[in-house]
């Protein structure tokens, strides 16, 4: 009750707005962006914060959030919480949320009337469990995109693809031409991505919801899937001795023009900026591959544990409303390389790639994405499936659907 | 073994007791509660926090249905004895080459051992440089005219485990040449005297008489090889991320991910157990005919 | 070994070595084929183990478009020491831009009070084990043994428990603890073998005299005791200074040790990779542990020989 009318204390607080600097409450912030167009974005977000008369604490860790999300838990669970922490949103924070450990946000997103502002209103569904909200989401990514470098195609003689099937049909001139078909790192988030994408656009969106969404494991070794396992086939091949594991060395391959393209999330793009390419002009992106154009609606978001100190639990407020405020949204996501989480910002800034990104976005052509449908649990499985599929030849695809149905049989 | 041959009434010991209390919290406390908590939660199912779910043996039905779990094992096996042999054998070999009173002994065993002052996560990063099959080792030697030499331990799933097994070796055997050489010292003078007198050849001395005599420090040495190869982690991580596909992956890998990555608590608790019931089975019988039973002379 | 006599004097002219000079008359079979092969296996064998640390210190003082195209093995064109400046004290971890010196001193105030604690519990666990046995002692010193054996990871969430249970997660002296519990089997077995191969008669004179337990291991093993305390501060502090996943579960950000710094810099996932100011970063975070080595090479050597041989 108490901590009731604290909120609503506090809310009333944030909606007066923040002219005078209130007592400065130090909030420590922890999250896995380290590379330079990350912390150049995670800036913005401090600057911001700090601008209320607050002090963002950076807790940056590095070796992405297969490194970091264990530390954040067990912070979390052993009872020294942060202020604010990044995670994936969807069920990855699901069962510190159950435990009571993850502070409930419902009071100021009706205050704020975040189910307006936040576009697509999926996303909020992925901060959503039980009628309550418990993240805010900062931006969007979406999985589904093929990279392609036009210099590769032009050496090998061939125009830019259109579309996947038109890349796999150019695959034997690339390949010809000494240049690597296909990239695909050995991080095996990287495999089991390119897989769902794959399912998503060749399969279509409702294969993708029916195996991922609805766990149909018959569906998933049946035909429709097993023409996917036909697509991944020949990405293997095309992708086979890419020799690299970082995705953004993948990715400099394609800048290099030694590889062919690269299926890769929208983060790519920042890799291309860095090295000066021109969306359109050095390379081509192509939503969906081609075949599908929808935006997933995965993404970063912010929780909240529950904390004890009142003066805290009053900065996470204010860090709440400053990450969806419309100048931080923009500034943020420019640096980022994502989308905005709300439609009504104006990105003139966007490059090509970008823009194609919001067109996509306007016309609601949003579907879920696996960080939201999956446990973590059957993720990894999957990823330790597609890794071994992309890096040994010899693994039969018949077989592969067998235990990839067997996965999508015990998902839960 | 006991020096104190004093009836030992609680009294007189007391002191003795109450010095031990950290390594008796610490048996009790940590190792062998943390353990039985581990295998009481390996059958719940668990999933990001433990919860009392039980779920009866079906994590440990999952974990020996799964690919990677087998290839884990397999990879632990062919590392584990790899590494054992090599590193004794090299790190003996290694020390009976400076025994022989030799110039530079100093540099040398400076040179053989301060890989082991860097972690493992140092030591696979740099061996992962090396390896690169485009500006490592392979590299170098195509750009000097030899262009059909293949060495590409890191992206060829049949041999990635001996890349690991090169940078493990580098990293570890200093500190058992060290542990040797330190144990061949303590061979008296009068023994290859008397060896020599008797006309037995160096090898045999080294063979027969030597190494038997070494015994004390062969156990020491294998259980900080053993106990190393058992948790063998960091360096996978580092080096090959238990890369290309699953090809190099190790139990505590398995143990890790499925905790945290995959925030699944039970399988990992019942992949530890798995490992912890292993190293029981080996080495509590041995441990205790080493270190409970009667003095050796 | 079998011919002591000839090979202690047959050194100066071994392979390649002969920069340290001529010392006083020397037989003639220098070159013996012995010899060639002994010193020939051994610089092979030490090229080998410094192969890692070449490239390392090469690569560190290249700049990026030389590293891009040039071999690993070629040394610098231009030697720049940019990178190191960088590794130090601006490569960003997050919005810290302040490299890797803030994690220094962290890892020196963790280093510090770990080393000491743990070797402290080791050394009179060993002593206790060795000289005071009491019953039931060796089931907990086996139970240690295995311990050593627990992979860390499995540990990491009882521990989180324990110490949140006892208030202590997230603080320092929660860190110092875990650092002493999983110091412990090892140490603990190199200062049972080390107590165990002392003379007898000092133990027995001592309590004849009257000493208790204190006394005998303040005043009677302790002074004898410098070897075996060398190699356990030489472990412990490559152990606890390289350690990056107690470092990083166990603490907040304002204390993470060096390595977590060192971490962020060489994983970072996006952006260009800067192997120089990578090589620079590892160097500096095993500087220590490599100074330690070198400073103390010999006392090494004759600690392990004391702890570790006479069991």
């Amino acid at each position: 009750m108490r901590y009731q009318l604290m909120t609503a204390a506090l809310a009333a607080t944030v909606a007066l707005q923040f002219a005078g600097p209130a007592a400065a409450t130090d909030l420590e912030v922890t999250h896995w962006w380290t590379s330079g167009g990350e912390a150049a974005a995670v800036a913005e977000l401090a600057k911001a914060f700090d601008a209320t008369g607050n002090h963002w604490v950076d807790g940056a860790i590095a070796g992405s959030g297969g490194t970091a999300r264990p530390i954040m838990i067990s912070r979390i669970t052993g009872g020294d919480p942060m202020g604010a922490t990044q995670f994936n949103h969807g069920r990855q924070a699901e069962e510190l949320v159950q435990a009571g450990l993850m502070r409930d946000l419902t009071d100021l997103a009706t205050k704020e009337k975040w189910t307006e502002i936040v576009q697509p209103k999926s996303l909020l569904d992925g901060c959503t469990l039980d009628g309550k909200i418990y993240c805010v989401p900062v931006n969007i990514h979406s999985w589904q995109w093929l990279w392609l470098s036009n210099a590769a195609f032009e050496k090998a003689g061939v125009p830019v693809p259109k579309n996947w099937n038109e890349y796999v049909a150019a695959a034997p001139a690339l390949e010809k031409a000494g240049i690597q078909p296909l990239a695909v790192g050995g991080q095996p988030w990287q495999a089991s991505g390119a897989f769902d994408v794959l399912l998503a656009a060749v399969g279509g969106t409702d294969a993708f919801l029916k195996v991922y969404k609805d766990k149909d494991a018959e569906f998933a070794a049946g035909p429709e899937v097993a023409k996917v396992f036909k697509a991944a086939d020949d990405a293997r091949k095309m992708a086979k001795n890419t020799n690299v594991q970082d995705w953004n060395q993948a990715t400099n391959l394609v800048i290099t023009g030694k590889a062919g393209g690269q299926i890769m999330g929208d983060w790519a793009q920042g890799e291309f900026q860095v090295a000066g390419q021109v969306a359109g002009k050095d390379y081509t992106c192509l939503p969906g591959l081609g075949l599908n154009e929808m935006i997933a609606t995965g993404g970063d978001a912010f929780y909240f544990p529950l904390l004890k100190d009142p003066e805290k639990s009053k900065a996470q407020e204010v860090l709440a409303h400053t990450l969806l405020d419309p100048k931080t949204q923009v500034a943020f996501n420019l640096k980022k390389g994502s989308l905005p989480v709300r439609g009504d910002v104006d990105l003139k800034a966007a490059n090509d790639c970008m823009k194609k990104g919001l067109e996509i976005l306007a016309k609601g052509n949003v579907m879920p994405w696996t960080d939201q449908l999956l446990s973590q649990d059957t993720q990894k499985q999957k990823e330790d499936l597609f890794s071994e599929f992309f890096a040994k030849q010899d693994m039969t695809v018949e077989d592969a659907q067998k235990r990839f149905a067997a996965i999508v049989g015990s998902a839960d | 073994m006991s020096k104190s041959e004093r009836p030992s009434q609680l009294f007189r010991n007391l002191n003795a007791k109450i010095a031990s209390i950290p390594m008796i919290f610490t048996a009790l406390v940590i190792f062998v509660g943390g353990t039985v908590w581990t295998v009481f939660y390996s059958f719940t199912n668990s999933k990001l926090l433990p919860r009392l779910h039980f779920v009866g043996l079906d994590q440990y039905y999952r974990l020996w249905a799964t690919p990677r779990w087998l290839i884990s094992i397999e990879n632990l096996l062919i590392y584990g004895v790899l590494s054992l042999v090599f590193s004794l054998v090299i790190g003996f070999l290694l020390a009976a080459l400076l025994d022989q009173k030799i110039r530079f002994e100093d540099t040398f065993r400076t040179i053989f051992l301060y890989p082991f002052a860097l972690s493992f996560i140092v030591t696979g990063l740099v061996w992962q440089w090396l390896l690169n099959p485009e500006f490592g080792i392979q590299g170098v030697v195509r750009s000097l005219g030899w262009t059909s030499f293949s060495f590409n331990p890191l992206y060829d799933s049949s041999i990635v485990i001996y890349g690991i097994l090169i940078a493990a070796l580098w990293q570890g055997t200093g500190l058992i040449m060290c542990l040797m050489l330190a144990g061949l010292r303590g061979i008296d003078e009068d023994i290859w005297k008397a060896a020599r007198v008797d006309g037995i050849p160096t090898w045999k001395t080294y063979l027969f008489i030597i190494i038997p005599m070494m015994r004390p420090v062969f156990i020491t040495t294998l259980v900080i090889v053993a106990s190393n190869i058992v948790r063998v982690y960091d360096l996978v991580v580092a080096q090959t991320s238990g890369g290309p596909g699953i090809a190099s992956e190790v139990p505590a890998k398995y143990v890790y991910d499925y905790m945290f990555f995959a925030q699944n608590l039970g399988q990992g608790f019942a992949a530890s157990t798995m490992m912890l019931l292993s190293v029981i089975i080996v080495i509590v019988p041995w441990a205790y005919l080493e270190f409970g039973g009667k003095k050796r002379v | 070994m079998s011919d002591h006599a000839v090979s202690l004097p047959a050194i100066a002219g071994a392979g390649g070595l002969e920069a340290y000079g001529p010392s006083g008359p020397k037989p003639r079979h220098t070159f013996s084929r012995r010899n060639i092969f002994l010193y020939g296996t051994l610089i092979v064998v030490a090229l080998y183990y410094l192969l890692p640390l070449y490239v390392m210190v090469v690569t560190s003082l290249k700049g990026m478009p030389e590293i891009r195209l040039g071999n690993i093995f070629s040394p610098p064109m231009e030697i720049t020491f940019e990178p190191w400046v960088k590794a130090w004290s601006s490569a960003c971890t997050g919005l810290n831009c302040d490299g890797l010196s803030r994690g220094f001193w962290n890892s020196v105030r963790i280093t510090i009070p770990s080393v000491i604690l743990s070797i402290a519990l080791a050394s009179v666990n060993g002593y206790a084990l060795a000289n005071w046995r009491f019953k039931g002692a060796d089931t907990f010193f086996i139970i240690l043994i295995v311990g050593a054996f627990i992979p860390y990871q499995v540990m990491i969430y009882p521990i989180v428990i324990i110490l949140r249970e006892v208030g202590l997660y997230g603080s320092l002296s929660g860190l110092v603890i875990v650092h002493s519990i999983f110091g412990m089997p090892i140490l603990t077995l190199l200062f049972r073998n080390y107590f165990t191969s002392m003379p007898e008669e000092l133990f027995r004179a001592a309590r004849v005299d009257g000493a208790g337990f204190w006394g005998i291991y303040f005043r009677i093993m302790l002074p004898m005791s410098l070897p075996i305390f060398v190699v356990a501060i030489i472990l412990q502090v490559t152990g606890i200074w390289n350690d990056f996943l107690f470092g990083v579960v166990y603490t907040r950000p304002d204390t993470y040790p060096m390595t977590v710094q060192l971490n962020n810099i060489v994983n970072s996932v996006q952006g260009v990779k800067e192997y120089n100011v990578n090589m620079a970063a590892t160097i500096l975070t095993g500087l220590v542990p490599l100074i330690v080595y070198f400073l103390s090479g010999k006392l090494f050597v004759r600690g392990i020989a004391a702890g570790a041989v006479k069991g």
